[in-house]
């Protein structure tokens, strides 16, 4: 910007004209590249990230909302790459999870220095900014029914290790495997704190499994809604094992010139208090709030909300808005219902991200099944390489896609193809080795060239075969599709994604039920056409 | 491409050698089949048959040796455009599962861009017992393998070649069927006076649709003559008991 305002400077003294011309054009440029907000796909992350979108958008700021991405190495190699801007991040997380740093005891004790040390080396190591801590602190938590805390006098975490034996836990995957998760914790209190049983569970599910008694023990975060509404008991951290987790705006490279977004983000620094946060995340959580609203109402509340209004034409230029709400209570069919126009949107988002990624795939799949078939030695090790590419867990090849290709569209597109290209080759190879080799031989005796055994008799005795090799593709497809959401790509998984993250199961349903009846459709529509392509003396036959 | 039928010796064999994977299919043939004549290949499995018929449309290359068709070398035409030339009729019959009886004779007409494909085909189908109204529109699988048989061997004869290859024609078909087949060939050889080469392992067959019997064994000729003639003086004790076990079995199917 410096530089461009630099050349502008100096056309300015030679062209007038075309310097106003050069310098509209730029301003221009910058209103029109909006600032991209994320979130990860938990309530609070959901709602902080809201307000940031709101506040910048009462100031003028085009915004473009990209709420849910899958966890923190996705949300964070998204913003290194540039394809997001801004996300609410917690030093904790920061310090274990991105920079992998361990400090001292008595630093760790002190939020301040922690965030000192963590903005420091995200400036150096990455360019990313810290914009100073929002006022609140949502660090692990240990939690207990009441009951179980009377009956075993649980106090502290120093308390539970004495007991943990009899007890069973229910955590996050990643709680269990992270060493300032479960692991750590048995090394500072001892190998008694860790329950005789550990379930791992979605986060979603853990309050409800605790609140049913399947589970005595889970971990929390501190400023959790669902907290109070199970009246659970939070275990004091007495030896202070988890560090500090401030939460704070997280601020890409691209947003160094931007002062405007600086100053717009950093009134809500020091703002917001842990209660404040809770009772915020409890309305959301709890009372199923509308995040929107939510915000809104939150900034309306900190005097930061502008006249216009950011809410009412606010997500405008964003491809995934945030789902909202309905209050709870009317029947699953009405909450569809009410939700008919976001389902459609998301049900067309879903298939268009398949058709484009199967299409994609067919014109690559289908002509490299074809050469294989030519040279059958290399077709033993391409298949198989494929197939491995197949065995790769979506998220994971989703999560390889974010340092490359950043988030959204390209990057799930990228994955989705990559699925689909091992069923069609396939298809394509064995359809085409294996066409009526008694035919394919008599039309070589009486005088077809290559070519027009390929084109008029092998490859339409073998298309109900590559047809059955798009429709498994097809299907794979549509289910990986949902997952895309992890990435910022939208569909049917945007719901999935949210409900989860906000414990509401018929947000999650109504992504979920879309996305299976798509599959069957899609395999529906593909079996007609499977018929349609089928030679014609299976079509007469009906079979 | 020169006229096939206006070569004395449409089909010729020198000292034709092939092998493959350390196996001799044919050790040193020589062979010749004079203008409108029909010439059979009798012996068992591997003797050596269908790989001395299918050096003729360069379906087989052979090690060494010369192939001519029309008195020329195969190896210096386009395989295609040799094949197309050539009428030829596989054990399986190989029709196209996914084309129509029409269409399935219409394939070599259609191949050399004849003016007039459909009549072709039609023409084919009645020469050899098949209505084309009846069936033309019908798709081999709805066909009995008797007739499926006679589709390709329209298919053969479609284009008019000078030269018809047959590889076990009626291998695979029940004996009513079979004799069936016979006789239409046997008509059709009257009609169309084509030079033929049939692969059989049937010694009466060969009998009855031939001019001449060529007795192969182990990639070899044993003995070419008439039947008749080779009752009278086999050259070999195979020969000699080739045409021994074919007369018992000629004997046992007639008290049957």
């Amino acid at each position: 910007m410096t530089r461009l305002n630099g050349v502008s400077l100096t056309l300015t003294l030679l062209l007038p004209l075309v310097s106003a011309r050069v310098a509209r054009a730029q301003e221009a440029r910058e209103r029109r590249a909006p600032v991209v907000v994320a979130s990860k796909p938990f309530g609070e992350s959901y709602l902080l990230a809201e307000m940031f979108a709101q506040l910048l958008e009462a100031r003028g700021i085009a915004v473009e909302r990209r709420p849910g991405l899958g966890s923190t190495e996705i949300t964070f190699g998204a913003l290194r790459a540039g394809s997001v801007d801004v996300y609410p991040e917690y030093t904790g997380t920061g310090l274990l999870a991105v920079l992998h740093d361990t400090l001292p005891p008595n630093v760790l004790a002190d939020p301040r220095r922690v965030f000192a040390y963590v903005a420091d080396a995200f400036a150096s190591r990455y360019g990313v900014r810290w914009l100073p801590p929002l006022g609140f602190e949502n660090t692990f938590a240990i939690a207990v029914r009441a009951e179980t805390a009377a009956r075993y006098r649980l106090r502290t975490l120093s308390d539970l290790a004495r007991e943990g034996a009899h007890l069973t836990g229910g955590f996050d995957g990643d709680f269990i495997e992270r060493a300032d998760g479960l692991a750590g914790l048995a090394r500072t209190y001892g190998t008694g704190i860790r329950p005789h049983t550990v379930h791992p569970l979605l986060p979603a599910l853990k309050y409800q499994a605790l609140a049913s008694g399947s589970v005595d023990v889970i971990d929390a975060f501190s400023t959790d809604g669902l907290l109070e509404r199970y009246h659970l008991v939070v275990l004091e951290d007495d030896r202070h094992f988890f560090p500090p987790y401030e939460a704070a705006a997280l601020l890409g490279p691209r947003m160094a010139s931007r002062s405007d977004v600086v100053a717009a983000l950093t009134l809500l620094s020091g703002r917001i208090g842990v209660g404040t946060m809770r009772a915020l995340n409890r309305r959301v959580e709890v009372d199923g709030a509308d995040v929107r609203a939510v915000a809104t109402s939150a900034l309306h509340d900190l005097g930061l909300s502008a006249a216009t209004g950011g809410s009412s034409r606010g997500g405008s230029t964003g491809t995934a808005r945030p789902l909202t709400r309905d209050a709870r209570g009317d029947s699953f069919g009405a909450y569809l219902w009410g939700r008919r126009a976001a389902l459609a949107r998301l049900t067309f988002r879903h298939l268009w991200l398949v058709a484009l990624a199967l299409a994609a795939a067919a014109v690559v799949a289908v002509p490299l099944g074809l050469a294989l078939e030519r040279a059958r030695r290399a077709a033993g090790p391409a298949l198989g390489g494929l197939g491995v590419l197949q065995t790769i867990p979506s998220i994971a090849l989703l999560a390889f896609m974010v340092p490359l290709l950043g988030v959204g569209t390209v990057p799930a597109l990228l994955a989705l193809w990559l699925y689909a290209l091992y069923p069609i080759a396939r298809g394509t190879y064995s359809g085409v080795r294996d066409a009526d080799p008694a035919a394919v031989e008599a039309a070589e005796a009486l005088g077809m060239t290559p070519a027009q055994r390929l084109l008029r008799v092998r490859l339409p005795l073998a298309a109900p075969v590559i047809m059955a090799g798009v429709r498994t593709a097809a299907v794979i497809t549509v289910g990986a599709a949902t997952l895309a959401a992890f990435i910022g790509a939208g569909g049917l998984g945007e719901p999935i994604v949210t409900g989860l993250a906000l414990a509401d199961t018929r947000m999650v349903l109504s992504g979920a039920l879309p996305a299976a009846g798509l599959a069957l459709l899609v395999d529906g529509v593909l079996a007609l056409v499977e018929r349609r392509v089928a030679p014609a003396h299976r079509r007469r036959v009906g079979t | 491409m020169p006229n096939l039928l206006d070569s004395a010796v449409p089909l010729e064999a020198r000292d034709v050698r092939c092998a493959y994977a350390g196996v001799v299919a044919l050790d040193g043939v020589s062979l010749h089949v004079e203008r409108g004549r029909c010439v059979a290949l009798v012996g068992e499995s591997g003797a050596g048959k269908t790989t001395l018929l299918r050096c003729f449309n360069r379906m087989v290359v052979p090690s060494a040796g010369e192939v001519l068709v029309g008195g020329m070398d195969v190896a210096r035409r386009p395989p295609a455009a040799l094949r197309r030339r050539l009428g030829y009729v596989p054990q399986s019959g190989g029709l196209l599962p996914h084309w129509t009886v029409l269409r399935n004779a219409a394939l070599v007409p259609e191949l050399l861009h004849q003016p007039d494909i459909t009549a072709a085909a039609r023409r084919a189908l009645e020469l050899v017992g098949l209505s084309p109204d009846e069936y033309g529109a019908r798709f081999p699988h709805e066909l009995s393998g008797g007739q499926r048989q006679r589709v390709a061997l329209a298919r053969a004869i479609a284009a008019r070649p000078g030269v018809l290859l047959m590889d076990e024609p009626f291998g695979a078909l029940d004996a009513i069927s079979r004799s069936e087949l016979q006789a239409v060939c046997a008509t059709l050889r009257r009609e169309l006076g084509v030079t033929t080469l049939l692969v059989t392992h049937d010694l009466l067959e060969a009998d009855f649709l031939a001019d001449e019997i060529v007795v192969m064994r182990a990639g070899c000729i044993e003995q070419r003559g008439t039947l008749d003639g080779m009752l009278a003086a086999p050259a070999t004790p195979y020969v000699a008991s080739l045409i021994e076990r074919a007369m018992a079995g000629a004997r046992r199917r007639r008290m049957s």
